[in-house]
């Protein structure tokens, strides 16, 4: 029986690493309709602006909170930075063209950071230096809990609460809300559409950024290629919370992470990336909305 | 007007005789590659080929080797070259893929008529070139491929390492005498067949000598979470976990066993062997064992004047990649030297009458399977370091 506690355990750390990959995609999605597969990328430059920016302060021979901090704000200020380049570079001069184009283009954006990722850093494997170790296990009746796995729990959780009172407490939430309704609209209204989707392309790829230096954190070895399973299990989460639905990432991505874990403790372990798609396909065939969409009312 | 329809067939002619012409001159030309090796080394210098995995995730396996099989070179050509002439390396990168590796074969017979061929380092890499070289009948030695099949594939494909078999055995022999344990758990790579074929001659000699295999996970090389299967193999108390894999998810590994409280020492092979194990894997690592072609430590004056080479060079101690490059280079040049002439038969058979060759890794013989017969070492992980354990005769 602490078997199978540690098994959800185990399942909801690695669910939650899916959650904050997750939340940056659905909510670009939300607001433009558009599949970012750069997203996975995004969150690896991420991980290598984590991993450089601890090795040139050093953090990693003088662990503390307030070094995570850091490297987290440059990570994410860095991400933000390049998903406002994606968009402004790949995605916005095809802002009027068929929306297979533009998906086009996120796979061609997907690819090119991949390779140039592992021109520019070397593709062996790096070791992402451990800027923060919390002390210790926590144990619960046998069942084991890793420190840092908690922590990056509770983040993706607080980041989703932050992102829901964004989009539907703030002015650029409104305005974020009604450039996804209608684009032409909102522009009428005196919206500034362009800046807007500027801003959600920012807020999503910092999200991406928090997400590789955590993951680096907790998985020491990071690559250019690591983030294209994590990039497509997190469109998987999103597809299965219903995409464009934060709260229905942070869920989906748990219900995955937990379903993986399950299928490589009793059934096969190599089966644990297929499941992830095999999930993709059932949640199309029979409910295209997913767990937690319903058409077009709580878009985002 | 009238004339462009003759033209047009005038021209179609034209292109599909010379396209035909080219085509028949390529064939021709592969036909006699081997012939064409021969004839390029009776120039001033022999061309000798080299695939590695120089970049890709497994880079350091390339690099090292690389850097063995260039000191090699550069004593020999110090020293004379080989029958008066100077031996010249083309390098290949095929970035850790068996496509690329095939490709880049390919390349170095039929364009560059290379008289030899150095590489692999992994069996599967290795397992696209052997049959290509072969095809061609252009020797080829492989440093460090231990998969049994690699030398299956034909009579010109030879190894100067010791076999997956053995280093299963060895490791097997290490736990249940050395270390005299009787329950121990394996945690697999399903994609690699080196670390299949570890497990299982591991799993066959360990429980011939007694000992019990508890639990046999499986991974797949690319992932980074493995606290799933190591909660299951914590379930059942094993005295040690065999982990057969590279070097890539090894650190990981460790990290995620000692987070899930297993606190026994780890076990693996040769995959282990790059310094990026214990720097991912940290203090984890410490405790564990693996075997390996060799050790920086051994006193024998061979491998400490090898050493002291290689650090001028290189500027770091050898990895047991490097000293394997050397090695191959080494029993290939030594095979050169004692074959009649440099045509590709000769020194094929030359090759696989190599006995008691005294290699930085052992004295090397090669057998009628074309592997060859050595020990192995066992080396401890001890706060970073690699040290000496011990050393297990075939």
């Amino acid at each position: 029986m602490i078997e199978f506690f540690q098994h959800v355990v185990n399942g909801i750390s690695v669910g939650s690493t899916y959650a904050l990959i997750a939340l940056g995609y659905t909510m670009v999605f939300g607001i433009l309709q558009l599949i970012n597969f750069a997203h996975g990328e995004v969150f690896m430059l991420g991980a290598f602006i984590g991993m450089y920016s601890s090795r040139y302060f050093g953090f990693g021979e003088h662990p503390s909170l307030w070094a995570l901090l850091a490297i987290l704000a440059l990570a994410m200020v860095g991400c933000a930075i390049m998903g406002f380049l994606i968009e402004r570079l790949a995605y916005r001069p095809l802002r009027r063209s068929p929306r297979i184009n533009v998906l086009i283009t996120a796979v061609g954006v997907s690819l090119f950071l991949q390779f140039s990722g592992q021109l520019l850093f070397g593709s062996d494997p790096k070791f992402f230096p451990q800027v923060f170790q919390p002390s210790g296990d926590w144990t619960l009746g046998g069942v084991r809990f890793n420190p840092l796995q908690v922590i990056v729990f509770c983040i993706s959780i607080v980041l989703m609460a932050i992102l829901q009172t964004i989009i539907f407490r703030t002015r650029l939430g409104r305005a974020m809300r009604a450039v996804s309704f209608n684009h032409d609209l909102a522009s009428l209204m005196g919206i500034p559409t362009n800046a807007v989707i500027s801003y959600t392309f920012m807020l999503g790829s910092a999200l991406a950024g928090a997400a590789g230096v955590l993951v680096g954190l907790i998985y020491p070895k990071i690559e250019p290629l690591m983030g294209t399973m994590p990039g497509l299990k997190a469109f998987v989460a999103a597809v299965l919370g219903g995409i464009g639905n934060v709260t229905g990432a942070v869920v989906g991505a748990l219900t995955l992470g937990l379903a993986e874990a399950f299928v490589v403790a009793y059934y096969a372990p190599t089966f644990r990336d297929a499941l992830a798609f095999i999930i993709l396909i059932l949640i199309l065939l029979f409910k295209p909305t997913g767990l937690f969409g319903t058409r077009r009312t709580e878009k985002v | 007007m009238k004339i462009s329809p003759v033209l047009n067939t005038f021209t179609r002619v034209v292109i599909a005789t010379t396209l035909s012409l080219s085509l028949a001159a390529c064939t021709k030309k592969s036909n006699n590659a081997s012939q064409d090796a021969t004839q390029n080394a009776a120039g001033d210098t022999i061309l000798v080929g080299e695939v590695g995995s120089m970049t890709g995730s497994e880079g350091t396996f390339g690099t090292s080797t690389h850097n063995g099989i260039d000191l090699a070179f550069k004593q020999i050509n110090a020293k004379g070259g080989v029958k008066g002439k100077k031996l010249a390396l083309i390098s290949m990168d095929d970035q850790g893929k068996p496509e690329e590796a095939a490709t880049a074969v390919t390349k170095l017979i039929t364009q560059n008529k290379v008289a030899a061929i150095l590489g692999e380092v992994a069996s599967s890499r290795s397992l696209a070139m052997a049959p290509i070289a072969q095809q061609y009948k252009i020797p080829m030695v492989t440093p460090s491929s231990t998969n049994p099949k690699v030398t299956e594939q034909g009579d010109y494909i030879f190894r100067v390492c010791f076999i997956d078999p053995f280093q299963g055995t060895v490791m097997a022999k290490f736990a249940a005498q050395n270390l005299k344990l009787k329950r121990v758990a394996i945690l697999r790579d399903v994609k690699n067949d080196y670390s299949v074929g570890l497990a299982d001659f591991f799993t066959a000699t360990f429980t011939q000598l007694g000992g019990t295999v508890v639990e046999d996970q499986a991974y797949s090389s690319g992932d980074t979470d493995f606290k799933t299967q190591l909660t299951n193999i914590k379930g059942k108390n094993p005295e040690a976990l065999m982990v057969p894999g590279y070097y890539t998810e090894v650190g990981l590994i460790a990290r995620q066993a000692r987070e899930a409280g297993i606190k026994v020492p780890l076990l693996g092979g040769d995959g282990w062997d790059s310094p990026k194990l214990t720097e991912i894997g940290g203090v984890a690592m410490n405790g564990s064992f693996f075997s390996n072609h060799y050790s920086q430590e051994d006193k024998a004056p061979n491998v400490q004047t090898f050493v002291e080479d290689y650090k001028k060079i290189h500027g770091v101690a050898p990895d047991g990649l490097a000293a394997m490059g050397y090695d191959a280079a080494m029993v290939l040049v030594d095979a050169m030297n004692r074959s009649p002439d440099l045509a590709s038969g000769n020194i094929r058979a030359a090759l696989a009458a190599t006995k008691d060759y005294p290699g930085v890794t052992g004295r090397i013989t090669i057998n009628e399977k074309r592997d060859a017969v050595k020990s192995a070492v066992v080396l401890n992980i001890d706060n970073g370091q690699f040290k000496y354990q011990t050393t297990i005769n075939p």
